[in-house]
């Protein structure tokens, strides 16, 4: 569909059409809505991580002067497990009710129990002092391996195992078993001259936005209600609450904000149905904001992982056999991404021995909610960081390897299909040529180097372009914009219908606006949305089309279109866009456009990232010297934006390899719940991030496009953890590489 | 409690409000001012988002009481710029895509501009060491340095 | 604690007669970077803040022949760019320039830091190591105390409710004199010290060590001089023994507790290193001067 060839504005760095706003400070996130009689909500949470509820009582607290309304798990009409539609999968409602609020137990320490709201913040607060609480303390379970011994403390007694071999009969804190496998592993194993075979260990880890959740709602005396919030995906949050609220969903507003960073942490709520409980209760707006401790205690992080893989190979380096054992903590309730794990692992690789099994656990830490190619980034760093030290026993170069056994197209992938056109080889060769690869190491300096692979999705979304009388329009899209991709969307329109890019405004509509749109996440933007896009602006040409012919008294069949003008083939005539919407009210009434897919045909997008660093032996501070972060985009359609996914990705993964990990108490008490502890990259740490974009065309989207919000956070992990163990001369497996993790390593040696 | 009176200059403008005594600079800038350019992104003076000028120095609103901004001039992000043009730090952080999703960014250049005020020619390690107090979590920071280093060639006349 | 009040005394009298009333709590406040964030809870003990930055003498120095007197609520931002300080002072200024990002800088003190009096303070051992001085002033009068003997606890100073540090003074370092400080955290920047050392040596012509002071923090309740550290660097040319010999005496002084921020091993070899390097600073900046 698509050739190389010149674009008028694909590929094009434009400023973004959001941009003024973002930069002088009138861009309004979710906590600067303001609205009149507006009260604060704020909510009380629990001192223990495990524990049952034996009383809650709101008495005292509600009689205090200035409290409006207080709201408890019990005012959620009867919940039941059916399935929600939340971010990237499917959310059982009951756990999702009794995560936002406290049912008969609390499963993490923060886990929220009751809500006040009141005139002030400081009202609200008092407010929660005076909530009367009894707890039965219950021992924690911490660490995934407890969690699934036989004796452990249970958190549900109504959880068994999903997939297991026999039916189960007790419950266990082990939710869920999967297996993926192709081929035979230990036939593979039998062939192989080389194997490698190690525990490995991803802390939990937070997403890290910048921006609290927060949100401001209101209900209506006639249940019209509007919910102003952060998201990834309003159209979920309208679900999720009309479902927990026993509401329709055509009575429920919601307004997605801007929103200051989600990286999958927003695809989920925490705040928004108990807001609108204490609004229907108090007959006030309501606005809640959680505190950043509150973010890292109970929103949802990225899951932790223990792993075991063993792979080996040939002599020459053929990979005859890959095999990986993962427990992933899902947190307080199930639902860890360990099956995206298990299917990503290996994907990489073209190898016919494989085998994954995943275990999804729960423990008494926050529910996990998606992070950035949720399961990948633990599942790859293991598999990459037995492949690198594969190579390195067999004296073959970390690249040459990668090359070797490179997945393709048509390579069979562990999860079902064979892989279509994709652009890994390309990325291990951009990398090989690259100057960072043909640069020597200094003195004390180590390098890593680690590929990565993410599905991205498709899915449904619907676009209308409105096209106003003086020709300019807006394009009127529903996919909350967390990176800016409103930029691609204008520049894919502004393509299609050749007219100046600043002619057409991209804007989010609400959920009464715009038809429904699936959440932004899985890549799935500038591919989906953008598919969309180009469908609504396609449909605004052949109406423009038609009008000029109409006009012209021809066949629309006699009338092209070309750099944003009609051209009349039956005579000499030319239109501009701006010409015929001028007489749009004669020729028919106002254009609009509309695109509506259900997005099939995205596109992996590999990628393949190099570090160095430099590891101070006496410390074990180590240093991140040079970096370069090389991914298929299939065809950029905004290079600035897309180089800015490849390096925020880059620099979580740092983040995540060198010093991110939620520290606990023996009691289960998060030690670290703020940006002081919880040590996320500064501008200080960093060196440039260089990046190298490959494109190997997607042939299923217009412009070739790949998702790409994804994979970059996924090889940093081994690439740094790699770099560190080359450094140091010891096999790293345990994140992250903290300095006093990196000294014993270092001490062990000697 | 009693509200405390509070007479300052804001962005130049001298502006009143009244706060409680436990009130944050940053609550009142965006509950009393309704300025809600100013963003809180932690509460605790460890990401910058709240950065904003008081006498000329950089600091966290987030970290100064209501009641010391009297007598004061605050200078916040909604003062950057001209009614009717962006400065050339707000001109570059565009072309440079220095921001993704933009909660950061006001801090960000009200940091910036600090900087480049005291200090027209910064290396590249300076910048990252005076903006180390301004977390970003979108762009991994390397077109925000260029976008800074830019700005200050641009001021010099170098570009 | 939740802050109830809010005053802004002009003089030191004012202050110290504001700090004299036993209705509520009072507490002093320099640049507030730490204080602001202990009184965030509404539920907590009410308190009234009695800023400091109003009064003369609290927000200047002057630096002559007798050596350096501060005002203990100037801003580190201020102090870290007075040029004839860290001419003077480097490692003092260095360890005051560490506190915090640039923002926090435009507010905290090296009075500050000091009366929060938390282990892993900054300034603490490099006061130690200039054998700072700590003028207090009080409704009975004035009283001098040494810096090492300040700080008596987590979090707690020598201080009674009634009385405020009003002045920080250092004597002119002899010639042949310079100071560094040094801390290990994990990132670059922002994190709070998990070992700290500040150092100040004398070299002779020829380049002996005729004195030393040696301070470390966070690797015990308070930041702590060590003799014997100090006594390994007098008498050498701080050669290699001579400063493994001084690592040594600091980790074994060190007392660390293992928490968040570092293990108690981790602690105690790292405290050592940073001595090491830290007196090697020093005497270069010795020689190079």
């Amino acid at each position: 569909m698509s050739e190389a060839k010149e674009y008028k504005y694909i590929g094009q760095r434009t400023i973004r059409p959001d941009g003024y706003d973002k930069v002088t400070g009138k861009a309004n996130y979710a906590a600067d809505l303001t609205l009149p009689g507006m009260i604060w909500g704020k909510i009380l949470r629990s001192p223990h991580a495990h524990a049952k509820i034996i009383k809650l009582d709101t008495t005292k607290a509600e009689a205090l002067n200035g409290v409006m309304a207080a709201a408890t798990f019990a005012d959620f009409p009867s919940v039941s497990n059916e399935a929600i539609q939340s971010g990237e999968g499917a959310t059982d409602a009951l756990d999702l009710g009794r995560n936002i609020l406290a049912r008969d137990k609390v499963l993490y320490h923060g886990h929220a129990v009751a809500a006040i709201a009141a005139k002030t913040e400081a009202i609200a607060e008092r407010a929660l002092a005076l909530i009367e609480v009894e707890y039965e303390v219950l021992p924690p379970v911490m660490d995934v391996r407890d969690a699934m011994k036989a004796d452990a403390p249970l958190l549900h007694e109504d959880l068994f195992t999903q997939g297991s071999a026999e039916q189960p009969e007790k419950p266990s804190n082990i939710a869920a078993r999967h297996e993926f496998k192709m081929g035979d592993v230990e036939a593979g194993f039998a062939e192989a001259d080389m194997i490698v075979e190690r525990d490995y260990y991803s802390p939990t880890v937070h997403q890290g936005y910048i921006e609290p959740h927060a949100c401001t709602v209101n209900y209506n005396k006639d249940g019209q209600s509007m919910i102003w919030c952060s998201t990834q995906g309003h159209f979920d949050v309208r679900a999720s609450t009309a479902k927990l609220l026993a509401m329709p969903l055509g009575n429920l507003k919601v307004v997605a904000s801007e929103i200051g960073g989600g990286f999958g942490g927003k695809t989920t709520l925490y705040l928004e149905p108990v807001a609108l409980i204490l609004s229907r209760k108090s007959g006030r707006p309501v606005k809640m904001e959680m505190g950043r401790d509150e973010v890292f205690r109970a929103s949802g992080p990225g899951s932790a992982a223990r792993l075991t893989v063993k792979v080996g190979a040939k002599k020459d380096g053929t990979i005859t056999a890959m095999k990986s054992t993962m427990a992933f903590e899902a947190g307080a309730f199930k639902g860890s991404p360990v099956m995206m794990g298990c299917m990503t692992s290996f994907t990489p690789y073209n190898c016919p021995n494989v085998y994954c099994e995943g275990f999804d656990v729960v423990v008494n830490k926050p529910k996990v909610a998606a992070y950035r190619a949720p399961g990948a980034p633990q599942a790859e760093y293991a598999a990459e960081m037995a492949v690198s030290e594969l190579a390195d026993k067999l004296g073959i170069d970390q690249i040459d390897i990668r090359i070797k056994n490179a997945a393709k197209e048509g390579t069979q992938t562990i999860y079902g299909p064979k892989l279509k056109a994709v652009g890994l080889v390309e990325c291990l060769e951009a990398a090989r040529n690259s100057p960072h690869y043909q640069s020597a190491l200094k003195a004390g300096e180590g390098r890593g180097i680690a590929s990565g692979f993410w599905f991205n999705v498709g899915g449904q979304s619907s676009v209308t372009i409105n096209m106003n009388p003086d020709g300019t329009g807006t394009i009127v899209e529903g996919s909350p914009d967390i990176g800016g991709s409103r930029a691609s969307m204008q520049m894919m329109a502004s393509e299609e219908l050749g007219i100046p890019l600043n002619d057409l405004k991209p804007i989010i509509g609400d959920t009464e606006s715009v038809p429904y749109s699936q959440s932004t996440g899985g890549s799935r933007t500038t591919f989906a949305t953008g598919m969309a896009v180009i469908e609504a602006a396609q449909d605004v040409v052949r109406q423009l089309k038609e009008r000029a012919a109409s006009l012209w008294n021809v066949t629309p069949e006699q009338v092209e279109w070309q750099d944003g003008v009609a051209i009349n083939t039956a005579g000499e005539d030319k239109m501009t866009c701006a010409q015929i919407c001028a007489k749009n009210d004669k020729t028919g009434g106002q254009i609009t456009g509309t695109g509506n897919v259900n997005a099939r045909g995205a596109a992996p997008s590999f990628a393949v990232h190099l570090c160095d660093t430099y590891v101070d032996q006496e410390t074990g501070k180590v240093d991140v010297v040079r970096y370069t972060a090389i991914q298929d985009a299939g065809k950029a359609i905004h290079p600035g934006y897309v180089e800015g996914q490849y390096q925020g990705g880059a620099v979580q993964g740092i983040g995540w390899a060198l010093n991110e990990e939620y520290i606990y108490s023996k009691d289960g008490v998060m030690e670290n719940a703020g940006f002081l502890d919880y040590r996320i990259p500064l501008a200080s740490d960093l060196p440039m991030i260089d990046t190298i974009i490959v494109e190997v065309p997607n042939p299923f989207h217009p412009y070739g496009v790949r998702g790409v919000g994804e994979s970059g956070i996924i090889p940093p992990l081994a690439a740094v953890g790699y770099s560190v163990g080359n450094a140091i001369g010891a096999n790293v497996t345990d994140l992250p590489c903290s300095p006093p993790r990196v000294l014993k390593l270092i001490q062990g040696k000697n | 409690m009693t509200k405390i009176h509070v007479t300052t200059s804001i962005n130049g403008d001298e502006t009143e409000f009244l706060c409680e005594p436990h009130d944050t600079l940053l609550e009142v800038l965006r509950n009393e001012l309704g300025l809600t350019g100013t963003k809180e992104g932690c509460g605790s003076g460890d990401c910058g988002a709240c950065s904003v000028t008081l006498n000329g120095r950089l600091v966290c609103s987030c970290l100064v009481l209501g009641a010391e901004a009297a007598g004061a001039e605050v200078g916040t992000i909604e003062g950057v710029g001209d009614a009717d043009k962006l400065n050339v730090i707000q001109e570059k952080f565009l072309e440079h895509a220095a921001l993704q999703c933009g909660i950061c960014t006001p801090g960000l250049i009200v940091s910036a501009q600090a900087l480049l005020a005291e200090n027209q020619n910064p290396t590249e390690e300076e910048v990252r060491y005076y903006l180390a107090g301004n977390l970003c979590r979108c762009t991994g920071y390397d077109k925000i340095i260029r976008a800074v280093m830019d700005s200050a060639e641009t001021m010099r006349g170098e570009a | 604690m939740a802050v109830v009040e809010y005053q802004a005394p002009q003089s030191l009298e004012d202050a110290l007669s504001i700090l004299k009333k036993t209705d509520i709590k009072s507490r002093v406040m320099a640049g507030g970077t730490d204080l602001i964030i202990q009184t965030k809870s509404q539920t907590a003990e009410p308190v009234r803040v009695v800023d400091l930055k109003h009064i003369d003498g609290m927000m200047g120095y002057t630096l002559d022949d007798s050596g350096l007197s501060l005002g203990p609520a100037m801003s580190c931002a201020e102090f870290t760019e007075a040029a004839d300080i860290k001419a003077v002072y480097p490692g003092l200024v260095e360890a005051a320039y560490l506190i915090g990002s640039t923002q926090v800088q435009g507010r905290a003190s090296v009075g500050g830091n000091l009366c929060n009096a938390s282990p892993a303070a900054d300034t603490i051992p490099a006061l130690i190591a200039n054998s700072a001085q700590c003028i207090i002033q009080g409704s009975q009068g004035e009283r001098t105390v040494a810096v090492e003997d300040f700080v008596n606890g987590v979090g707690q100073n020598c201080m009674a409710d009634d009385e405020i540090l009003k002045r920080i003074t250092i004597a002119k370092p002899v010639t042949g004199t310079s100071d560094a400080y040094l801390r290990f955290i994990p990132r670059t920047e922002m994190d709070i010290a998990v070992a700290g050392a500040g150092v100040s040596v004398t070299l002779d012509a020829s380049g002996v060590c005729t004195a030393a002071r040696v301070a470390i923090g966070a690797v015990a309740v308070t930041a702590i001089l060590v003799p014997d550290a100090a006594a390994a660097l007098v008498g050498t040319s701080l050669d290699e023994s001579a400063l493994a010999a001084a690592a040594a005496a600091a980790s074994a002084a060190a007392k660390p507790i293992t928490d968040r921020r570092g293990t108690a091993e981790y602690r105690t070899h790292v405290v050592g290193v940073l001595v090491k390097r830290a007196a090697k600073i020093a005497a270069d900046r010795v020689k190079g001067a």
